[in-house]
């Protein structure tokens, strides 16, 4: 087991694995207490848009998904409180444009287009290192937000209606929260691909969920269960050669069932 | 000259065409003790919103100590009459009542945040349970941890709907106590369908269904209350032997 680090796409690969971990344990423990899961499935889906527009200018796709995502992100955000459409309609919405966009910028460009299925379904094996600088700079600004505004997250997700009454600009900590987890879709579209990135959003941090009630807790358990799931998948998914995003989410998948289980 | 609590003048509100409130004209004073009463669905919880902002009315307006309803929220402590929140979401006693003390985005909380919060928790008899996770009490439990996050930041204006929902009599007592204690340091107004309980306790009274059917002092609330309700009221209030034996 110890040979696969002499090779420098593994030693990215898991790199790239404790990276996604931190986005995901951070950012995926809001999404799952303040029950987010559709928006950020929908923010995941809207960021194909920009992978899309990133082939056709062609700049670095990953790059290109950053403001899209973002853009996403604070369109759902502003739809759910602004307009009379009821919320999970307005996802549905956003959620297919996004990829819809990412489809005909695709077809519009120009010759092959490589890598394109990496970005569907991840590929933690071909991470280049830029992406990696990229992914760190992502993380630092999500751990240095959510330490800035732990207190009205937190009071937020637990009662969303009393952190207005105590002061809180909750409709603006909400479209921040959407942004963050925007931020970590780019993250992890690499790692899983933008179909899969759901589950590493919400897993480590429902099985975390179950063994502790303290949400900075939650936070450093989600963010090391993450990291070792992550890796144990990149390390099956090396061994049987199969598709590494998928691997990862089978495991993290099963790690839950035997948490659940574990836990009664 | 003082300012009020609230001023309320000709505010109407209509939910999809329905008329929910109907011009009403409410002032409550600076340290008033005033329970809203009214039968389900008679706009006494969507009134409560109303002054804090929540919702904003139709026609009308309202201030809160002279400013506009958002602008006074640092003035204000709520209890909701229901919160749904997560059945195990992360967060014990100590943290929840911590959260009715906000002091604007960067700052953190003070060493006298903490002491408040534990004497808040005092006041509502939870202190030994401050580290518990909130989804692991009972209903009454929640309730009391609720009401001492209203407090906790010692309001000028505290607004309670339903405070005795789930409270056993015990307690009940001991929280009319504290209300009498917190009265002359803020305005009290608590929506309440215990008629006899509250008109023992409380100095005023408004009666809402749709319209505001009356407010002012207890004594004089009978007809309004029947008005609202619609049916004879039994109204035990000041003066009489009830509130005599209780003062002993
Ligand atoms: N979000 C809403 N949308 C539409 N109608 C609403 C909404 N909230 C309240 N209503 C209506 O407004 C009316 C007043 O509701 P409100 O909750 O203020 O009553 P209440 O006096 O607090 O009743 P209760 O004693 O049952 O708590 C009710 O008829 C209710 O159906
Ligand atoms: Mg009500």
């Amino acid at each position: 087991m110890i040979e696969i680090f002499q090779y420098e796409f593994m030693q990215r690969a898991f790199i790239a694995a404790v990276l996604v971990s931190v986005a995901c344990g951070i950012v995926g423990t809001y999404v799952v207490i303040k029950r987010i899961v559709f928006i950020s499935g929908g923010i995941s889906h809207a960021a194909f848009g920009g992978i899309g527009l990133g082939y056709f200018l062609g700049i670095n796709p990953i790059l290109a998904a950053i403001p899209f995502s973002l853009i996403s992100a604070l369109g759902i955000g502003a739809i759910n409180q602004r307009v009379k459409v009821s919320e999970d309609t307005a996802i549905g919405i956003l959620w297919s444009l996004g990829m819809a966009l990412g489809i005909i910028f695709v077809n519009l460009t120009p010759g092959y287009v490589p890598d394109l299925f990496s970005y569907l379904f991840g590929s933690i094996l071909t991470v280049p290192i830029s992406d990696l600088y990229i992914m760190l700079v992502l993380d630092l600004i999500i751990i240095g937000t959510v330490f800035l505004f732990q207190r009205e997250f937190l009071a937020l997700s637990f009662d969303e209606e009393f952190s207005k009454v105590v002061g809180m600009p909750s409709e603006l900590i909400y479209m921040l929260l959407l942004c963050l987890v925007a931020l970590s879709v780019v993250v992890l579209i690499k790692v899983v691909g933008v179909i899969l990135v759901i589950a590493l959003l919400t897993i480590p941090a429902a099985i975390s969920k179950q063994y502790t009630s303290n949400i900075r807790k939650l936070m450093a358990l989600s963010v090391i269960i993450g990291g070792l799931l992550t890796s144990a998948g990149l390390w099956l998914s090396y061994v049987f050669n199969l598709a590494s995003g998928a691997t990862i989410v089978l495991v993290l998948t099963f790690a839950f069932g035997i948490s659940y289980y574990l836990r009664d | 000259m003082t300012l009020n609590a609230v001023e309320m003048k000709n505010i109407s509100l209509k939910f999809n065409e329905q008329s929910i409130l109907h011009d009403i004209n409410l002032k409550i004073e600076e340290k008033d003790f005033m329970a809203i009463i009214g039968p389900n669905g008679g706009g006494k919880s969507t009134l409560l919103k109303i002054i804090l902002g929540l919702l904003t009315p139709d026609t009308g307006e309202v201030k809160v100590f002279g400013r506009e309803p958002k602008k006074a929220r640092d003035l204000m402590g709520y209890l909701p009459q229901s919160v749904s929140f997560d059945h195990d979401f992360p967060i014990n006693v100590f943290d929840t009542v911590l959260s009715g003390i906000y002091h604007g985005l960067f700052k953190g909380y003070s060493e006298n945040d903490r002491k408040a919060v534990i004497n808040a928790l005092k006041d509502v008899e939870m202190e030994k349970f401050k580290d518990r996770q909130i989804s692991r009490l009972s209903g009454g439990q929640i309730q009391r941890v609720f009401i001492a996050r209203a407090i906790v930041r010692e309001p000028k204006l505290l607004l309670m709907d339903e405070p005795m929902a789930s409270i056993d009599p015990e307690m009940q007592n001991s929280f009319y106590q504290l209300l009498s204690k917190l009265k002359d340091k803020m305005a009290i107004v608590l929506v309440s369908h215990d008629v006899g309980a509250v008109s023992i306790h409380v100095d005023k009274i408004a009666c809402l269904n749709q319209r505001l059917f009356y407010h002012g002092p207890v004594e004089d609330a009978k007809e309004g209350l029947e008005e609202v309700y619609n049916c004879p009221i039994d109204l035990i209030s000041h003066g009489i032997p009830h509130r005599v034996l209780k003062e002993h």
